[in-house]
């Protein structure tokens, strides 16, 4: 009786594991065949197989698709939008945490007359469909002059970002005790005081959560970035979208994949060495949102 | 002047972020709203044509195909995730050894771009090189793994790529869920009789309620936006027989200059967010009272 319930137990944790592995195999899959793809040489890739290990790994690959990969009419490689991300990323992330982070603060100590309907319909931001605004956006940006460029690319996410960036904030200010808001009032202390004495250094773990989650979301655009951006100031997911579609010659799927691996592997690295902030930021956009 | 200022401090600081709101928002919304009434085509002009666009949209094949798409997508993406998702966290929740490097590994296709994860699984699904290589390698000479390049089964590619994509992250949100269940009523079911299993369906998954609906308006809302995806891994393709309406708004309004039609499309897709979406705000903010 007792040794059959220690291997029913048994029996069943084996499972666990077993279910569990099986599906850490299937999810990292994709990830191996990317990487052992790019380090096989075409000829290779026709002959053998996906799983297969590279016979004799290359780094022919990766060299073209940073450099000299064809991106419909260029032939530059991913380089020059790989920086033109950059370019994108940084003001955009930085600015748009900056907004969100006195917004929230306003919306969850300083609030007045409105102020709730005012989260409320931007919170609705963070749900619309993107399309619904693509459009007139195209309009204002020619408008403004800023067609095909960085600095437009950069406004529209500052625009679209600042709607979750404020959720995050003022989620997150709502738990500091307002009677600290109150005792530092007493004592004659002003708006940006409290803000920069009293919040400033509570707010890391937020700052953190909202960086990592705008520097995700902006670096893996597409859709703004097909829409707006020119030939010169496309970001890195447009240029591997174009690479992977070009064919002149042959098609060379090494090249595919390694350009794919060099575009993932900003938002990658992040998620490898901040993963903690990275789900705690997913479920704060998306449970609370 | 300076107290002025002081008083009016936040009013101030929150002003550029309302201009902007009303005007790149939901003024935006209600001038492509406007615009889905006029002919517009290559520019936008203001002759008003009533709902033509609309009816237009609704007789061409290409929106009933995104549609249909749209709705096997959905239900097949979610109810997927929602079951992997479950399963992975109930079984993670066991006390299982390297937990974390396990949901780390579930976890970062969600670090990645739709763009990236459709070239991934274009290369995987390649007719003739991809997995149906494999087994055509393992002796199976006559296997066919095609999907992508078929009329009827490409929008299936989509569903796979996505909950490869996605499915990790409801993982995520029902651990959380998980360990926020009080072990008392597990262990008070369990003196109760109650197996494992039972425990977990009569006690523990009724209280993950509100987890199951917030997975679903995320995941719906992933759906309906899905356009990266799509446009990576099959391109709409084979002809437009995986197109989803994100696509179809894209090619009409940007490509085809058909700025009217895209309009509406792009319309209707934002009554297809609001169903979902104003009936989850509204349980939202009444169970926390204000």
């Amino acid at each position: 009786m007792n040794i059959n319930k220690i291997f029913h137990i048994n029996l069943g944790r084996t499972l666990i594991y077993l279910v569990l592995i099986s599906f850490a195999i299937i999810y990292l899959a994709p990830l191996y065949v990317m990487f052992s793809t790019s380090l096989k040489d075409i000829e290779e890739i026709r002959s053998g197989n996906l799983l297969a290990l590279p016979n004799d790994p290359t780094l022919y690959a990766w060299g073209k698709a940073w450099s000299s990969a064809c991106t419909g009419s260029e032939c530059n490689g991913l380089a020059p939008f790989f920086w033109n991300s950059v370019k994108i990323v940084f003001p955009a992330v930085i600015i748009s945490t900056i907004v969100g982070a006195f917004n929230g603060y306003v919306l969850s100590k300083w609030k007045f007359k409105g102020s709730e309907l005012l989260f409320g319909a931007l919170l609705f931001g963070c749900f619309i469909p993107f399309q619904v605004i693509l459009l007139p956006m195209a309009i204002l940006l020619s408008k403004l002059g800023l067609s095909n460029t960085v600095s437009g690319l950069v406004l529209v996410h500052v625009i679209y970002g600042v709607a979750f960036t404020t959720l995050f904030f003022r989620n997150y200010y709502v738990g500091i005790p307002t009677e600290l808001v109150r005792a530092a009032r007493l004592d004659g202390a002003g708006f940006i005081d409290i803000f920069r004495h009293i919040f400033l250094p509570l707010s890391t773990p937020i700052i953190v959560v909202t960086l990592i989650w705008q520097f995700t979301q902006i670096w893996n655009d597409f859709l703004f970035g097909v829409v707006y951006s020119g030939s010169g100031t496309q970001p890195i997911t447009v240029a591997l979208n174009n690479l992977v579609n070009t064919s002149i010659g042959g098609k060379e799927y090494n090249v595919d994949m390694a350009a794919a691996i060099i575009a993932a592997l900003p938002t990658l690295i992040v998620y490898v060495f901040a993963g903690k902030y990275f789900v705690r930021g997913l479920t704060a956009g998306a449970v609370k949102g | 002047m300076f107290n002025f200022l002081e008083r009016n401090l936040p009013k101030i600081i929150i002003a550029p972020t309302t201009l902007a709101m009303i005007v790149c928002m939901y003024g935006f919304i209600l001038w492509t709203g406007l615009l889905s009434l006029t002919k517009s085509r290559m520019m936008p002009q203001w002759e008003f044509v009533g709902l033509e666009q609309y009816i237009r949209l609704f007789q061409n094949p290409r929106w009933h195909v995104a549609l249909d798409n749209l709705l096997i997508f959905i239900v097949l993406f979610i109810v997927i995730s929602l079951i992997i998702g479950l399963l992975l966290a109930i079984f993670l929740d066991q006390k299982i050894r390297a937990e974390g490097a396990i949901r780390t590994v579930y976890l970062y296709p969600m670090a990645i771009s739709f763009i990236v994860t459709g070239t991934a699984w274009k290369w995987i699904l390649n007719p003739g090189l991809g997995i149906e290589k494999i087994f055509r390698d393992m002796g199976f000479a006559n296997f066919e793994f095609r999907w992508l390049v078929e009329q009827d089964m490409a929008i299936y590619t989509i569903v796979i790529a996505a909950v490869w994509q996605s499915s990790g992250f409801v993982m995520a949100m029902f651990l959380a869920g998980l360990r926020g269940v009080d072990d008392n009523l597990v262990k008070a079911a369990k003196i109760d009789g109650a197996s494992t299993a039972k425990s977990y369906w009569y006690v523990i998954l009724p209280i993950m309620r509100p987890v199951f609906f917030s997975a679903i308006v995320i995941l719906t809302h992933i759906a309906i936006k899905s356009f990266d995806l799509v446009q990576a891994l099959t391109g709409g393709g084979p002809g437009y027989a995986s197109d989803l309406p994100a696509n179809f708004m894209y090619t009409f309004a940007f490509n085809r200059a058909q700025m009217g039609l895209g309009a509406a499309s792009a319309i209707i897709m934002l009554f297809g967010v609001l169903a979902v979406l104003i009936p989850y705000l509204y349980s939202e903010l009444r169970e926390r009272p204000a």
